[in-house]
């Protein structure tokens, strides 16, 4: 049984869904929630907002 | 930070915010004259202004010159400012803004006339292509400096957008630009044949989701939240967002091949891709609506609002109308059809360019030390007559393309077809003006746009604010 060029092309396509997958995982994963809140409100750091004082992000 | 304070860079910002809404008019303008060429065919005075040149033009004014300066204003503001810190560069930042005038300018020149490689969105010759590359080259080293200096560990969502879009246009650039030149203003692409088409439309379509689309939800999730006041609905749903548009899009493009020479699996294969996008685009979307969630109040007095939240619900549309449009059944009756032109234009006037609009009013008076625009009723009359004057352009090709695809199609008894293709041209009259008229009216909106620009910008202050240390924030 020989691999050729396309049994690579598909192995590529199946581990490109696999590292998708992982990413949603790890995006809606517990640990990830406390950097996105940090990160979300990084447009909001900037000292030009009117009594925008302290947002947090809802854990959606 | 103490000591001598370093300031952002904001004064190419300036420069670039500018010049869309004065590419934006010449742009939109050439477009109008197109329009009234369909209507009007007395008005192809050639052979420099010719339908068949000026078109050309129209496409790259409003992509690269008004859209590009857009992206440009946008992404250097919001590098800068969730970052921390001044653009890295030196020289190459204003190289990337005078570079790119020079590319929009010998783009003007030489199309019309008539000195093109013929590659539809990348009809410039290569002397130009090189210029691009060399400027491109710069804005990457310019953005992706500046992330590596930011004073904050996040890289926020926006510039993972605007990062993506700098790495594929110039991936696209590159590919699809590889020629052999015979002379200073004529060279062969390397590529022939079905391959040709399928580098052509991987790029083209590519342009679109790089281009105008990343590089525009980078605008999306910096100027929504901050315009709205609270932060994006859901980070989470962003990073998503970022990575199925990221592992999906390079894969749609065939469905611009539909029924050509390409193989028959490579269509399928375009048009499974496409049908999955509509999934992040509309996760996308859902994300920037939804960040207005609790206030929804603010959109009734706030134009600039009504442009941002607007766009996405065009981009929503269109992201709607473009995955059922690949689908080769559909496809059969809206391919070379009107129908074509009012989907890109619902993605290009009410999505594209309504969040640029809605970006660079949220800039302007910031960037001339003003607090607000100059007229914020004039915002207002803009909004409404860029909405009607989009519905007018895309409502009508609407009309006029299935029209045409129902007739092209249309056979007699005997198999003979039953109407000839001048007779779809006739109906299509009506349809024709009716566009012109929306393209009127949204011109008009931008020259509403510069007058309100000129005035705010009018004894304005152009010092560059200084950099606020992360730490003021973060208790």
């Amino acid at each position: 049984m020989a691999m050729d060029i396309n049994d690579l092309r598909s192995l590529v396509t199946v581990a490109g869904l696999l590292c998708f997958l992982a990413i949603v995982g790890w995006a809606y994963g517990k640990s990830s929630k406390k950097g996105f809140d940090e990160a979300a409100n990084l447009p909001f750091a900037e000292g030009d907002d009117d009594g925008a004082a302290s947002r947090t992000s809802h854990p959606r | 930070m103490s000591g001598t304070q370093t300031t952002y860079n904001d004064k190419v910002v300036r420069q670039f915010a500018v010049m869309t809404v004065i590419w934006g008019i010449v742009g939109m303008l050439v477009g109008v004259i197109i329009a009234a060429q369909l209507v009007w065919p007395e008005l192809n005075i050639g052979p420099w202004l010719t339908y068949g040149r000026l078109r050309p033009l129209h496409t790259n004014a409003v992509i690269f010159a008004f859209g590009g300066c857009a992206l440009f204003a946008t992404s250097y503001w919001c590098v800068q400012r969730t970052g921390h810190t001044r653009l890295w560069g030196g020289p190459l930042i204003p190289f990337t803004f005078w570079g790119w005038q020079i590319v929009i300018l010998l783009a003007a020149i030489t199309l019309p006339l008539g000195i093109t490689s013929g590659k539809e969105y990348a009809e410039l010759e290569w002397p130009i292509d090189i210029l691009i590359t060399l400027v491109w080259v710069s804005y990457g080293l310019v953005f992706f400096g500046t992330i590596a200096k930011r004073t904050v560990s996040h890289i926020y969502v926006a510039n993972w957008f605007f990062g993506s879009m700098i790495i594929a246009v110039a991936l696209l650039h590159l590919v699809n630009s590889a020629a052999v030149p015979v002379s200073l203003t004529r060279s062969f692409s390397v590529y022939s044949g079905v391959q040709d088409a399928m580098i052509q439309w991987w790029y083209g379509h590519n342009a679109v989701g790089f281009f105008l689309t990343a590089g525009f939800l980078g605008m999306m999730y910096y100027f929504v939240p901050k315009q709205a006041g609270r932060p994006v609905y859901s980070y989470r749903l962003s990073v998503v967002h970022f990575w199925a548009l990221i592992f999906t899009y390079m894969w749609a493009g065939p469905h611009h091949l539909h029924y050509t020479a390409l193989p028959d699996w490579t269509q399928s294969v375009g048009m499974v891709f496409s049908l999955i996008l509509l999934a992040p685009s509309w996760g996308g979307m859902i994300n920037g609506i939804m960040t207005l969630s609790g206030a929804w109040h603010k959109l009734r007095d706030d134009p600039i609002l009504k442009f941002l939240i607007t766009s996405l619900s065009f981009y929503g549309m269109s992201t709607f109308e473009g995955p059922m449009m690949s689908i080769k059944t559909v496809n059969a009756l809206s391919h070379y059809t009107d129908w074509t032109v009012g989907h890109v234009h619902s993605g290009a006037l009410g999505w594209v360019a309504m969040v640029s609009i809605g970006s660079i009013y949220y800039l302007l008076p910031k960037l001339f030390g003003k607090t607000e625009m100059y007229s914020t009723k004039l915002v207002t009359t803009h909004f409404w007559i860029a909405t009607i004057g989009t519905v007018l352009y895309i409502a009508s090709m609407w009309i006029a393309g299935v029209m045409q695809g129902l007739m092209w199609r249309a056979v007699n008894a005997d198999g003979t077809l039953a109407y000839a293709f001048v007779e779809g041209v006739k109906g299509s009259y009506p349809f024709w003006a009716i566009r012109w008229l929306g393209g009127v009216l949204f011109l008009s909106g931008m020259l509403l746009m510069a007058y309100n620009m000129f005035k705010t910008m009018a004894g304005g202050n152009t010092k560059d604010a200084p950099v606020i240390a992360p730490a003021a924030h973060h208790a």
